[in-house]
């Protein structure tokens, strides 16, 4: 007998005193109250977390690694983007 | 936990241009990710690996809940509950990371239910006294932290990751272990007896856990070209040996091995023959406990069944609704 | 010389109080913990692991309570270990086994939807220390009201078979609601030190009632109510339950673990 399968979702957390939710793993969960309450239980015990989301993992694009070199490359040369590159005296203060 | 000797790399075809790339990625100490190219090898030998490890976690629940009922005060009782709690998370993370290699957790859950899968033999032996949880958390999560540690720097991704987080949450386990063996020492002569007869037990299984020994075990030089494997087996087993039994003889017990003694040049401690007999015989389906773990993890899946599929109806009720 | 093991407790009003939640709390958290390594879905085993220790954490922080109320001579693991069945004063509900997973849910709902209200008036205690312990128990209940509320409907609402597994649990266990609103001590609750049980059936009833519907359940109609907890008088099942639990204590009288 093969059994159905759980979908698979990808769990983001953001922690306590964290900016933005970062990639921790994933659950399997029949729906979308499962896979959070999944998530909370299975990510969060040690109060890493403050913020919760759950996608399904079909719903996430990721860009092919293949193509790593057309896509991000061309920006490594682009240092003017940076505000390292450019020179303000110290005598103007903080910008 | 603990997977070594349980799994064999195969050779890749060094000749493809892709191969070679990609072994240059590895040397360089570069990451490999999902959906990256890899040999097909690679993949597979990852796969079983991380698989098996996975397995081993869910596994490892079964001795030690064992006691979670008979724990004998409020704190060991959670103490244990939440360790044996981060086991089964420990393997969920890990059948996460095999997620990504492409297989399912469903395909794996079958693998191990029916046998072709295996995990880590240490948890073929059953835990007799309350003794054996301390012993367990000593000794068997001592030697796993020590490859745990090691497969932090693992050349997959999503496996180096689980690790990190998972060598996070192990922390508290061993010295869990440990403090118990203390308390024994410390308390009634029964109680000393206890943990004499718990290290009795579980030190020859602990030390078979790193794997057969370097010069029997075939297939090792693909994992560790590929960085899936960072140390030999009987390296880490000489680590783990010097540094649990200064750990024993604070306790006051006995190591079980009369051949055991310090060698001052060296630094190490000298230990005796292990019985690899015992080793295969057990990893083959016959030590005490392999039926058992089986039989309960075939239980708890076919029994669950009907919770599954009342969760995945439930939610096809849902999405049936929202249609016009 | 003393002839058993077992303790006596000085049961004045406020001990008695706080043993009886913490014996609630103390069999419930022990019989979601025998779920562990047998839960139907990995997922779920860290979540019913996550209730037991959290109920367990309930209980050593009531036992404490207890034992600094009863003047000090006792500690929490006495009255987790050296009480007999007969001294036990936990609802009849909690003491049930397990079941299935559905008996599980159903228990976990019939008993969160009371004592989480519960704790959020006992939040406002006169008696600091409970007050303290009430408030973080409640944030605990809520998520476990939530957790078995969501479940029973997916039990409920689901396949024949759980359907009809959820409608048994409920008629199995429905006998057992109405000991949740015995009083409390008149004392305690003139003094607000807690909330007085029976003031919770109408939230109990406004929980229970329309989760039962949305998940097409039929609700039993209200027999004999099954009695005694309060009272240390137990079903068997308790007696099963402390052997167990007391074994290694009652064994090796006086040890250090």
């Amino acid at each position: 007998m093969t059994e159905q399968p759980t979908p698979l979702w990808e769990v983001f957390i953001r922690p306590r005193n964290g900016l933005t939710h970062r990639h921790v793993g994933s659950v399997h969960a029949a729906d979308a109250t499962l896979a959070l309450a999944a998530a909370r239980d299975v990510y969060t015990r040690r109060g890493e977390g403050l913020s919760v989301w759950v996608v399904p993992s079909a719903a996430i694009t990721a860009s092919d690694p293949a193509e790593r070199g057309m896509l991000f490359e061309p920006t490594e040369s682009k240092i003017y983007r940076h505000p390292t590159f450019y020179e303000v005296p110290d005598e103007v203060g903080h910008m | 936990m603990y997977s070594q000797g349980l799994t064999a790399a195969t050779v890749a075809d060094d000749a493809d241009p892709m191969a070679e790339a990609f072994q240059a990625r590895i040397d360089a100490e570069q990451k490999i990710e999902p959906n990256d190219w890899m040999p097909e090898p690679y993949r597979r030998t990852l796969l079983r690996q991380i698989s098996q490890h996975a397995h081993s976690e869910v596994v490892g629940m079964l001795p030690e809940g064992n006691w979670i009922t008979r724990a004998p005060t409020l704190k060991r009782k959670a103490a244990l509950l939440a360790k044996v709690q981060d086991e089964g998370g420990h393997g969920l993370y890990l059948y996460a990371a095999a997620e990504t290699l492409g297989a399912s957790r469903e395909e794996m859950v079958e693998q191990l239910l029916t046998g072709r899968a295996k995990y880590s033999s240490i948890f073929n032996y059953p835990t007799l006294t309350w003794a054996d949880i301390g012993a367990i958390g000593w000794l068997v999560d001592g030697a796993a932290i020590m490859n745990q540690i090691a497969l932090c720097r693992c050349s997959y991704g999503p496996y180096a990751r689980a690790m990190i987080r998972v060598c996070r949450e192990e922390s508290f386990h061993q010295r869990q272990g440990y403090e118990i063996m203390l308390t024994l020492c410390r308390g009634t002569p029964e109680q000393r007896a206890m943990a004499q007869d718990a290290l009795d037990r579980w030190w020859w299984p602990s030390l078979m856990m790193f794997g057969p020994s370097d010069d029997a075990s075939q297939h090792s030089d693909a994992s560790m070209r590929w960085k899936i494997k960072r140390f030999t087996n009987d390296g880490l087993r000489q680590k783990f040996v010097d540094a649990t039994v200064p750990q024993a003889r604070y306790l006051g017990l006995t190591v079980p091995d009369p051949e055991l003694r310090f060698d001052e040049p060296s630094g190490h401690w000298r230990f005796g023959a292990i019985d690899w007999a015992e080793f295969r015989r057990v990893l083959a389906g016959d030590g005490p406990c392999n039926r058992e773990r089986l039989a309960a993890r075939r239980e708890a899946h076919a029994d669950g069944a009907w919770v599954r599929e009342a969760a995945l109806a439930h939610a096809a009720k849902q999405r049936g609704e929202k249609r016009p | 010389m003393a002839t058993t093991t077992s303790i006596t407790v000085r049961e004045i009003p406020l001990v008695g109080l706080l043993l009886r939640r913490a014996d609630d709390a103390l069999v419930l958290g022990h019989r979601l913990s025998e779920w562990c390594g047998h839960a139907p879905v990995l997922e779920e085993e860290l979540a019913l692991a996550n209730l037991a220790l959290d109920l367990i954490g309930q209980a050593r922080a009531l036992y404490a309570f207890a034992a600094d109320a009863e003047g000090g001579q006792h500690g929490e693991d006495d009255f987790a270990y050296l009480r007999d069945a007969r001294q036990f004063r936990n609802l009849l509900l909690l003491e049930q086994p397990n079941g299935d997973f559905a008996a599980t849910i159903v228990r976990q709902l019939l008993y969160s939807a009371f004592i989480d209200p519960w704790w959020h008036l006992a939040a406002r205690s006169s008696e600091p220390r409970f007050a303290e312990i009430a408030a973080k128990a409640e944030k605990e209940s809520a998520y476990h009201l939530r957790h078995a509320a969501d479940w029973l409907l997916r039990l409920g609402d689901g396949t024949a078979e759980s359907h009809r597994r959820a409608q048994a649990a409920l008629e199995w266990l429905w006998p057992y609601t109405g000991e949740l609103f015995e009083p409390e001590a008149p004392d305690l609750v003139a003094a607000s030190v807690c909330p007085d049980p029976p003031a919770l059936r109408e939230a109990w009833q406004g929980t229970v009632f329309p989760l039962l519907a949305e998940a097409t359940l039929s609700r039993p109609a209200d027999g004999w109510m099954q009695t005694g907890g309060r009272a240390g008088r137990h079903s068997e099942h308790l007696g099963h339950l402390l052997s167990e639990l007391q074994y290694l204590q009652r064994s090796y009288p006086g040890a250090q673990w």
